[in-house]
């Protein structure tokens, strides 16, 4: 026998599940910029060999698909025998991708910096982190708002992939409502509207962001 | 005893040869102004002074620190060495007093309640007393430029670096930073400074050196040398520049 959905029923399951994609897209942005921090550091570090490791690292995860990493995070890490869930595998794909991406907006902003930034800072006397602390960061930092919370738009998106591996988010739950209910173009229509309602806000803050900090300089 | 000592330098630029065996002296409040053509090193010279460039071969010593072959402590050397920069490059997102404050506190370890006094002092000394809250984009461009004098006074420097400091300001703002360095001249600082204000280089200065393709082609008393140029360059470079 049938079970009848209604319209709410639908809307209900999805908004449930949009929690998920929320606390996915927050733990891979908070931890993905925390990784992408230590890499922005060894990416701008004197050290050779650190620069190139972190220019391979962000290479490979700008070069290759988001589902390929998640494939690679998901069945490599229960190959190696460890057992993974979808959901650990989820967040740790998601928060190395981001952690790449993050740390190559940084960088740019890092070098966005006037080079005279760097000698007038250097004739000071200051060291290379005391240059970086007091005065190269905290200008990047005002760079890097607008980027940053631009990008986040596409973390949240980037959830949608983890559906593949079995992460009950927004896009799976679609999926599976869908089949349930035979109103694929409904459900998927709700599920769309609900990406846009969590990345609007942020692109349009991005915007606005953007606007006051070009004004500002 | 000379202040700075400069022998036996060179320069390259990959395969450009930019600096050919620099012999400097300067002495203790002397004014050294250096003149040139574009191209002709009198930056570049400036610049190794501190380290901004590093040194192929030779010996700089200022007040004791040296540099051979470019190795040497540049922390320590820097801490002689202020400079003033074409462009001011003040650090925007800090107030004037801030700018002046940074240093003293950051690399000698000031507390900052005295790290503001001397901020203070400096800013008076340049005429800037009322702008120790100001930020840089709220100042105009000599205004800028006396903060960045302030800032590297406050570091108590053996010897002032100034690149071409008013280059870069409009035409009825340059006197009054002018005036800031005549008055440190008076007060027995030493300053080299790259100049094309040729005037003030006369004087103020009591020393001129032309560089010319890399090398000190003539120098001596700023006077006597714009007078009586003894090379046809110089003699060249003193026509063009008048005529200007």
């Amino acid at each position: 026998m049938l079970v009848q959905f209604t319209t709410w029923d639908i809307v209900r399951n999805l908004l449930d599940a949009a929690k998920w994609t929320l606390a996915l897209s927050l733990i891979a942005f908070v931890l993905g910029g925390l990784v992408g921090l230590a890499i922005l550091f060894a990416r701008i570090s004197k050290h050779r060999a650190l620069q190139a490791a972190t220019k391979a690292y962000i290479e490979v995860f700008q070069g290759t698909p988001l589902l390929m990493q998640l494939f690679i995070v998901f069945f490599g890490l229960s190959l190696a025998g460890i057992d993974v869930s979808p959901w650990l595998a989820a967040a740790a794909g998601l928060t190395l991708f981001t952690s790449a991406y993050l740390a190559e907006i940084w960088r740019g902003c890092v070098d966005a910096v006037p080079k005279g930034q760097w000698e007038a800072s250097a004739t000071l006397a200051l060291s290379y982190t005391q240059q970086m602390r007091h005065v190269i960061l905290p200008q990047a930092l005002r760079i890097a708002i607008a980027p940053t919370v631009g990008f986040s738009v596409q973390v949240v998106k980037g959830t949608a992939v983890t559906s593949i591996i079995g992460f009950t988010e927004l896009t799976k739950t679609g999926s599976m409502l869908a089949n349930a209910t035979f109103e694929p173009f409904v459900v998927f229509g709700l599920v769309a509207a609900g990406y846009f309602a969590l990345c609007y806000p942020l692109s349009l803050y991005a915007k606005r962001l953007e606007r006051k900090f070009h004004v500002a300089r | 005893m000379s202040l700075v000592k400069i022998a036996g330098l060179h320069k390259h630029f990959g395969a450009n040869h930019v600096l050919k065996g620099i012999d400097l002296d300067v002495a203790r409040g002397d004014v050294v102004a250096l003149i040139g053509r574009s191209g002709s090193g009198k930056s570049t010279l400036l610049r190794t002074i501190n380290g901004l460039e590093s040194i192929d071969k030779g010996e700089l010593v200022v007040d004791g620190t040296a540099l051979h072959d470019g190795r040497g402590d540049l922390r320590a050397l820097r801490q002689k060495v202020g400079m003033v920069f074409q462009q001011f490059n003040l650090f925007p997102h800090l107030t004037a007093g801030q700018n002046v404050m940074l240093a003293p506190t950051v690399v000698k370890g000031t507390p900052k309640p005295e790290a503001c006094d001397i901020a203070k002092e400096m800013l008076l000394k340049v005429g800037l007393s009322d702008k120790f809250d100001s930020y840089p984009d709220q100042l105009s461009g000599g205004q800028q430029q006396r903060v960045a004098i302030a800032r590297a006074l406050a570091m108590q420097p053996k010897v002032l670096l100034c690149d071409e400091i008013t280059s870069a300001l409009d035409p009825e703002l340059v006197s009054e930073v002018l005036a800031v360095v005549r008055q440190l001249a008076t007060e027995g600082m030493t300053l080299i400074m790259v100049t094309h204000e040729m005037r003030f280089a006369r004087e103020v200065g009591n020393k001129l050196i032309f560089m010319h393709h890399g090398r000190i082609h003539e120098s001596g008393d700023p006077k006597t040398v714009f007078a009586d140029p003894q090379t046809p360059e110089l003699a060249n470079f003193v026509g063009a520049v008048q005529a200007a």
